[in-house]
């Protein structure tokens, strides 16, 4: 959705002014705040609850905080957590049964009522990887009503980057420090003489109504143009990149590779990377019965491709015992078969992978890795396109 | 497209092996849209869980039957089901065999054990028809002879072959004895016009699909049924990857010319 209202500039009581606003509406606002050494999600009740002075140190299986002496808000990567933890929460459950005295189950689905989210501090490579889940949870057969009704509701509030940390690699993985499609409101945060400002640009009717009830200016030339080549400048700070090849070709065309080997040797096979990704969305279920034994519910939680019991057949065992095919499965999947299944990469780049492995395994460095054994792996014939 | 169960009702329960048994299924109320053979259901046992089941038996009526071999907490609680129980259902889902594209052409049916059941349907629609195919085969393979479903019912069909072989007799097997593919020397079909519907387990499913086209067969001729672990069905779960297919969705019976490459990689 477009909208031709023209860009304004909100000043930091202005920001703060915001936050309360959408409390005032009713909305469950959640945002960047900081909470145990790291910039979390969370809900926020007012705009000084951000992370105001604070910036993040990242590299391979390293995260940390850092003050920073100009009191930005938003310059800091991607946290441990992703949208995914609202729209598509770790657990929840599905439906419920209680069994009739002559043994006849009633289903009862899950009252679909969720908070009218309103997310604010979206970056760019969040903000596509919400369109990821969304085309895989809302977009094919059969929706994810659940995840729809939650989506729907939601106020997307971007903010572009201009800080991109040490594992960030957006620009290589197609996408940029700059907002995509997708937003209500996309805010860049400006600092210099003229004070700490933030520039907006609207993204949909329910952004432009927003914003009129919030105290705001029009934006000038400058803070345009400070604001425009801050972002500029950010996607050329990338602290990683993946292999300008075709990864989806490289990949369908490795499945015997022997770098397999080599990171399944570290890869503790612990799910982290999953749990941290924005777009990793798979799920099991497991039913719940109460002492009575006439009611059971279904329940839904996160899984994991690195979890044993993941591809567990009965009668037949795992498909994927080994640390090898495990890895294989994820990084394959994200970077190759996503397309075939949801018609894009899966993923955005944001880096979340590569700071949480506790054994610092770079996907970055395995891509590049599999580029360099390719003449091996061909010669080898893998029987694959 | 519901996402809860709909009531299912057991109105008989027959057992094929010591750890198999046939539910057949009414609804209690609503049904389900019509199943084609090859699609499956997702089975509720209620307190225990759902897993995916293909359809062994589609009626006008809106009725069912689901055959479950026993070996897990649900498929064993789905065993236990007798008559007047009521099970959840939800589906159809996945592909059909697609015996339409069949008409006009011999037909060659190969089960391993209980992938006898998905099948099922597909071959009573095909002998049902005759004039609309050409020579139709079934070809029956199981472990051990306690361990073959449909015992009564597979000499009964009427059709051109029909072969049934065990891995193992027992002393009172007089029958073929050696894999389901030697079989295929004995079923009358020619190659360039003909259709295979193949389930059973992945190893049986391989050599099958090798030999047939092997002879001539055209691998998109030859439809497999395969499974994987399935939480949702609904192409959500990601549990039923293979490379690039959700086998949910783009399963679970799919062309040999698209899996062929897939199932060669170990640990896919």
């Amino acid at each position: 959705m477009t909208t031709t209202a023209p860009a304004a500039v909100l000043d930091r009581a202005g920001l703060d002014t915001l936050v309360t606003t959408l409390v005032a509406q009713g909305r469950t606002v959640i945002g960047p705040t900081v909470r145990d050494g790291a910039v979390v999600l969370a809900e926020l009740s007012r705009g000084d609850q951000l992370p105001y002075g604070w910036g993040v140190e990242l590299d391979a299986g390293r995260y940390r905080l850092v003050p920073r002496a100009d009191g930005a808000a938003f310059a800091h990567s991607a946290g441990p957590q992703s949208w995914k933890n609202w729209l598509h929460p770790a657990h929840e459950r599905l439906w419920s049964a209680d069994r009739a005295p002559d043994g006849t189950p009633a289903y009862t689905t899950e009252p679909l009522d969720p908070p009218q989210y309103a997310f604010l501090g979206v970056r760019p490579c969040d903000l596509r990887a919400i369109a990821i889940q969304d085309r895989v949870l809302t977009g094919g057969a059969y929706e994810d009503s659940r995840y729809g009704a939650r989506r729907r509701r939601a106020l997307l509030i971007a903010v572009e980057c201009t800080e991109p940390g040490g594992t960030c690699f957006c620009v290589s993985a197609g996408g940029g420090p700059a907002a995509g499609p997708g937003y209500d409101l996309a805010l860049t945060e400006v600092l210099d003489g003229d004070g700490h400002r933030f520039l907006v640009r609207v993204g949909s009717e329910d952004g432009a109504r927003l914003l009129e009830q919030v105290p705001h200016r029009a934006a000038d030339p400058a803070t345009e143009a400070t604001a425009r080549a801050s972002v500029e400048a950010a996607a050329g700070r990338m602290g990683r990149a993946l292999p300008e090849v075709d990864i989806r070709e490289l990949l369908a065309a490795s499945p015997d590779a022997e770098r397999w080997n080599d990171v399944a040797s570290r890869c503790l096979t612990c799910a982290n990377c999953t749990m941290v990704c924005p777009t990793c969305f798979c799920t099991t279920t497991e039913e719940v019965t109460d002492l009575t034994g006439d009611h059971t519910e279904r329940w839904q939680r996160w899984d994991s491709c690195f979890d044993l019991d993941f591809s567990h057949l009965h009668g037949g065992g795992p498909v994927r015992a080994s640390a090898r095919s495990r890895y294989r499965q994820w990084l394959t999947h994200k970077l190759s078969t996503w397309y075939d299944q949801f018609g894009s990469s899966g993923c955005v780049g944001c880096g979340r992978c590569i700071a949480w492995c506790p054994a610092g395994i770079d996907i970055t460095e395995e891509v590049r890795a599999m580029d360099a054994e390719r003449p091996v792996s061909h010669a080898g014939g893998t029987g694959e396109q | 497209m519901t996402a809860v169960p709909l009531p299912y009702r057991v109105t008989a329960h027959r057992r094929e092996t010591a750890d198999t048994a046939t539910l057949y299924l009414t609804p209690v109320r609503e049904a389900l849209p019509d199943f084609a053979p090859g699609q499956f259901a997702m089975v509720h046992c209620f307190g225990r869980g759902e897993i995916p089941v293909s359809v062994s038996s589609v009626q006008a009526t809106g009725g069912l039957a689901h055959t479950v071999r026993a070996v897990g907490a649900v498929s064993a609680g789905l065993c236990a089901a007798r008559a007047g129980d009521v099970v959840g259902l939800r589906g159809p889902y996945g592909t059909a065999w697609g015996l339409e594209a069949a008409r006009g052409r011999d037909v060659i049916v190969v089960a391993g054990g209980i992938g006898l059941a998905p099948l099922r349907p597909l071959i009573l629609q095909t002998v049902a028809a005759p004039e609309a195919y050409g020579r139709v085969s079934v070809l029956v393979g199981a472990r051990t002879p306690a361990d073959l479903v449909g015992r009564e019912e597979i000499p009964r069909w009427p059709t051109a072959f029909t072969g049934v072989t065990v891995d193992r007799p027992d002393p009172g097997w007089h029958g073929d004895v050696g894999l389901v593919t030697a079989l295929l020397d004995r079923a009358p079909f020619e190659a360039a016009r003909t259709s295979a519907f193949v389930c059973g387990p992945e190893p049986m499913i391989r050599a099958t699909a090798r030999d047939l086209t092997g002879r001539g067969v055209a691998p998109e001729r030859v439809r497999v049924s395969l499974e994987r672990n399935m939480r949702c069905a609904t192409g959500h779960c990601g549990h039923c990857q293979l490379g690039p297919l959700l086998l949910c969705r783009d399963g679970p019976v799919v062309g040999w010319d698209v899996v062929e490459d897939l199932l060669s990689v170990r640990e896919l």
